[in-house]
């Protein structure tokens, strides 16, 4: 009757985008007359973030400041076409999307700031507060503001831009599987603590250590919420989620939260994650798709974990009590 | 700092992040806003509960709909009697598969994946648990429960099968007949392959030969909010369909060819869900929902209950995954022999672009020079499985990293060093044939180890994905 | 059973509407009185994204037949931010990242204020056992828990100051 703790560890990558590409995304931005730029997309945002993101992307993009963008979304009549929200795709494909619509806009942005302040635009430079000014000489500048009003009732400018992102479609070889499936591939590190207890089975994840590249973190809180939030899910997995708890067989499926369990707030372990960056050429800003990825990890993590502890080797998900049980049993009776 | 945040470490790849961010940010600068903390935008409206979900959406005169299921996992219909159904006072409308103009589909035939397998409602067969029959709609919620309690259908049961194994057996029950065959046919071959170098030369010369076998069961997405939609007639004549589905674009596509109608007499709104993790990917009430608005002529909800979700709703797939591997003395893996069976359940829905993604994960994240799996996408009398965070990569990586401990126990040797070892690097050829390039599966196991407190010899701790130093 | 008047205080208002027998409270709430920020997740009492104060203690609405509760006074989220200064808990919400997809948010803040109506200064035990009954799908919980623990301090700074 005891308490056995032990550790285990695991490493995967993850693929960015919809597998075999062909999956597009676009975006379209356009400043209104008062300086604010509306970003039009039919992107979906699940809570990973995208609406945050594409914000991100656009201002860094056009060098504003981010309350001076709004994101519109998602509406099929007037957002342009998104494939959707699935595959670690969003951040990558939309972001890009929104990054070169962005460009376009800037590029405008900069030609009607150039004819309002009489010189070239090769000169100006925005100083990421709202100003369009010329390098080298803080006076002559002019607010985003003016020049949105301007561009329209002025030069007959509209500043807008269009983006679209699309990784061409690969088809796979039947014969050997060669195919071109993926955009970047980010990474994962578990080590995994947990205890099993030796008389109910019961197994509890005490402490992840993570450690993850993701290309670029675009917004490090977000992107801290997306894989502490995922590991969550992988803990959860690994210990208690099916709705087949039988399979093959059809019986005992559970039809509510009361017996489809999970982790609650006091079954969580402590995390501690760490981000590493290797910037993807293709990734906006370098960022590589993250949100799947943070499930993976903990679940082999946790099930070699408990034949660190244990001498159980968990051959069939969840790990469940019953199944850690049945498994010392086995082990008493070899 | 109240909320959580991961530190950057930035050392690792410390040229390539300033090589990256060089000329991207403001002029040249450094980044503005890009690598910022910056307030979610939607975080307002979730705190004060003027986050609009779809089911908000509550306009005038909104009917609703709910869903008489088969009760049985195999069987043919032989009679479905609505009469008592069609009593029930509030019960405006009752739907069949007569009612649909192409009640037969597939989802991913956008891309080209056919054959159409799956009824919108049944017509003279269920093949799962809960398969859909009729569409009871109705004025008030519960006349619609009561209307889809009181249809009575009668069967004849079949015999189901519910592994995968049993069901590629010569003899099995057919589960689809649309398919022919109890699995997906992938351009002739009757599994997604990956054959790379010459596996049965590597076990004939391995020091060791490992084999295990591993098992998953279903996984349900769980989101908080439930899979539905509300559709609203427009003055104009068009749909507006408020949905939580996670690809606003796809679900119209699909929901017009379904409703045989043009592409744009659909509007979808959406884009605000509360959680998806793939499981509103499929398009499961868009097209009945509209069929319902339509012929109500009134805006008509479609939102699944909690049990439904649970168990009709498509789950992660469960897998069955054997892996051999031909390893030598020092913990090289020279050959990876891999078969892994997708339980797809009753119908293809993602299963089969699922099934290639796991072909193409495989042999997991290492170097490995001999390489074959054959990937099976099965076809069983259960929910149809689909897509879920992960999909057709979380259980191929639980059966891969649980081998990977094993060889390392069986060898004696360090779990962390033997990844090290045979971990990926830039310019290696993967099994499917593309180059590697802007790997990090070796610096993220060193960061892991230091984090953990696991010692690495200075070797190790040397190694990277840019070379082969320690090799 | 014919339907009948109901009246409710909510959010300090007196409300008036028609219920049929047995409607719940969150239908009621949400169908009738157009306050949608509680959330259907689950109808069985399951989940915690229904969760309202009624007479300052949190009960899911979905399980709540709305005449069994005729005369009381609710209190749905609608009625936390007065004059559209968000309190304590929601700022911290906001400021600690405790919302992804949101859909749980209303409920988790519901049983927050009346964790912190009871107790100004709970241990992070009582903030786990307070929000015990309700799903969330997306954070892990511990942002949560920070964000509670956090709307805790910076109440009891406001009183103090
Ligand atoms: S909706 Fe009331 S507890 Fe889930
Ligand atoms: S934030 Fe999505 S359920 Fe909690």
């Amino acid at each position: 009757m005891a308490k056995l703790r032990g550790r285990g560890y695991a490493s995967v990558n993850y693929p960015t985008g919809m597998n075999l590409g062909g999956d597009p995304s676009q975006a379209l931005i356009h400043a209104t007359t008062t300086g604010t730029f509306v970003i039009s997309l039919s992107s979906v945002d699940l809570g990973q973030g995208i609406k945050t993101i594409a914000a991100q992307c656009a201002a860094e993009t056009l060098g504003l400041p981010i309350e001076n963008v709004l994101v519109d979304t998602a509406d099929t009549d007037t957002g342009p076409h998104c494939m959707g929200t699935f595959a670690s795709r969003g951040t990558h494909r939309v972001g890009n999307a929104v990054i070169m619509a962005a460009a376009e806009a800037r590029g405008v942005m900069l030609e009607v700031a150039a004819e309002e302040l009489e010189v070239d635009a090769a000169d100006l430079e925005t100083d990421g507060t709202g100003f369009i000014r010329l390098k080298g000489a803080q006076e002559k500048a002019i607010h985003i503001t003016d020049l949105a009003l301007a561009a329209h009732f002025k030069h007959g400018r509209t500043i807008s831009g269009r983006g679209i992102y699309l990784k061409e479609p690969s088809a796979p070889v039947p014969e050997t599987g060669e195919m071109d499936p993926d955009s970047c591939q980010a990474h994962a590190c578990t080590a995994a603590v947990v205890e099993v207890d030796d008389e109910t089975g019961v197994v509890e994840v005490l402490e992840l250590y993570n450690a993850y590249e993701i290309g670029r973190a675009l917004n490090p809180a977000m992107a801290t919420q997306q894989v502490e939030g995922g590991a969550w899910m992988g803990v959860s997995h690994a210990l208690f989620e099916t709705t087949e708890p039988y399979y093959p067989s059809r019986d005992h499926g559970p039809h509510d939260f009361a017996g489809y369990l999970m982790p609650g707030p006091a079954d969580i372990p402590v995390q501690h994650s760490l981000f590493l960056e290797r910037p993807a050429g293709n990734g906006p800003y370098g960022a590589k798709g993250i949100g799947e990825m943070t499930a993976n990890a903990p679940i082999p993590a946790i099930a070699n974990a408990i034949f660190d502890a244990c001498g159980v080797r968990l051959e069939s998900m969840p790990f469940t009590p019953e199944r850690v049980l049945r498994g010392l049993d086995a082990l008493r009776d070899t | 700092m109240t909320y959580r945040l991961a530190p950057i470490d930035t050392s690792t790849f410390a040229a390539e992040r300033a090589a990256a961010a060089a000329g991207r940010g403001v002029d040249g600068g450094d980044f503005t806003v890009i690598g910022s903390v910056v307030q979610r935008s939607d975080a307002r409206g979730h705190v004060t509960g003027r986050t609009e979900f779809f089911e908000d959406v509550l306009p005038p005169r909104l009917a609703h709909l709910k869903m008489h299921r088969s009760a049985r996992h195999h069987a043919r219909i032989l009679d479905v009697d609505l009469t008592e159904a069609l009593a029930v006072p509030g019960v405006l409308r009752i739907l069949t598969h007569a009612d649909i103009p192409n009640n037969l589909y597939t989802p991913l035939k956008l891309i080209g994946v056919g054959p159409d397998d799956e009824p919108i409602l049944a017509v003279d067969k269920v093949r799962y648990l809960g398969e859909p029959i009729c569409a009871v709609v109705a004025e008030t919620e519960a006349a619609a429960l009561e209307g889809a309690a009181r249809i009575r259908v009668a069967y004849e049961d079949l015999p189901p099968v519910f592994d995968v194994e049993e069901a590629l057996k010569e003899g099995a029950p057919l589960v689809n007949e649309y398919h022919g065959q109890n699995h997906f046919i992938y351009e002739g071959h009757h599994c997604r392959r990956i054959r790379f170098g010459d596996v049965a030369e590597a076990f004939a010369r391995a020091d060791h030969v490992f084999e295990w076998r591993y098992q998953s069961a279903p996984i349900e997405q769980a989101p908080a909010e439930t899979t539905g939609c509300v559709v609203v007639p427009q003055a104009d004549g068009r749909l507006r369909i408020h949905s939580d589905t996670q690809a606003c674009f796809f679900t119209l596509d699909n929901t017009a060819l379904i409703l045989n109608t043009p592409f744009n007499k659909l509007r979808i709104v959406g884009g605000t869900v509360g959680g998806g993790f793939g499981g509103k990917v499929d398009v499961v009430v868009e097209p009945v929902a509209c069929v319902a608005a339509m012929a109500a002529d009134r805006p008509v909800r479609f939102v699944y209950d909690r049990a439904e979700e649970m168990q009709v709703s498509s789950p992660r797939a469960a897998e069955r995954i054997y892996i051999k591997d031909a390893v030598m003395d020092d913990g090289r893996i020279i050959g990876r022999k891999a078969t892994l069976y997708v339980d797809a359940g009753a119908y293809a829905r993602h299963s089969p672009y699922g099934t290639t993604k796991a072909a193409a994960h495989l042999p997991g994240p290492y170097a490995i020079p001999n390489v074959w799996a054959d990937c099976h996408c099965v076809f069983t009398n259960r929910t149809p499985s689909s897509a879920m965070r992960g999909f057709g990569v979380t259980i191929a990586d639980f059966a891969l990293e649980s081998q990977m401990d094993r060889i390392a126990r069986a060898l004696d040797l360090d779990p962390l060093r033997l990844r090290l070892l045979n971990a990926y690097r830039d310019g290696d050829l993967k099994a499917h044939r593309k180059v590697a390039e802007g790997t990090a599966l070796v610096e993220v196991i060193q960061k892991a180890a230091e984090l953990a407190g696991h010692e690495l010899p200075e070797a190790y701790r040397r190694m990277s994905s840019t070379t082969r130093e320690g090799l | 059973m014919p339907s009948q008047i109901v009246s409710l205080v909510v959010n300090g208002e007196r409300r008036e509407f028609i219920a049929a027998p047995g409607v719940t409270l969150l239908a009621s709430l949400r169908e009738s009185l157009g306050l949608t920020a509680a959330k259907r997740g689950c109808a069985q009492g399951a989940c915690g994204t229904c969760t309202v104060l009624v007479d300052g203690r949190p009960e899911v609405a979905c399980l709540v037949a709305v005449e069994t509760v005729a005369g009381r006074s609710v209190r749905t989220l609608e009625g936390v931010a007065a004059g559209g200064e968000l309190d304590e808990v929601q700022n911290a919400f906001v400021d600690c990242f405790a919302t992804q997809c949101g859909f749980c948010t209303a409920g988790m803040i519901m049983v927050a204020e009346a964790l912190l109506d009871r107790d100004p200064d709970p241990s992070e035990a009582d903030v786990v056992e307070a929000i015990s009954g309700n799903v969330c799908r997306c954070t892990g919980y511990r942002p949560i828990v920070i964000a509670i623990l956090e709307a805790a301090r910076r109440r009891r700074g406001a009183v103090s100051r």
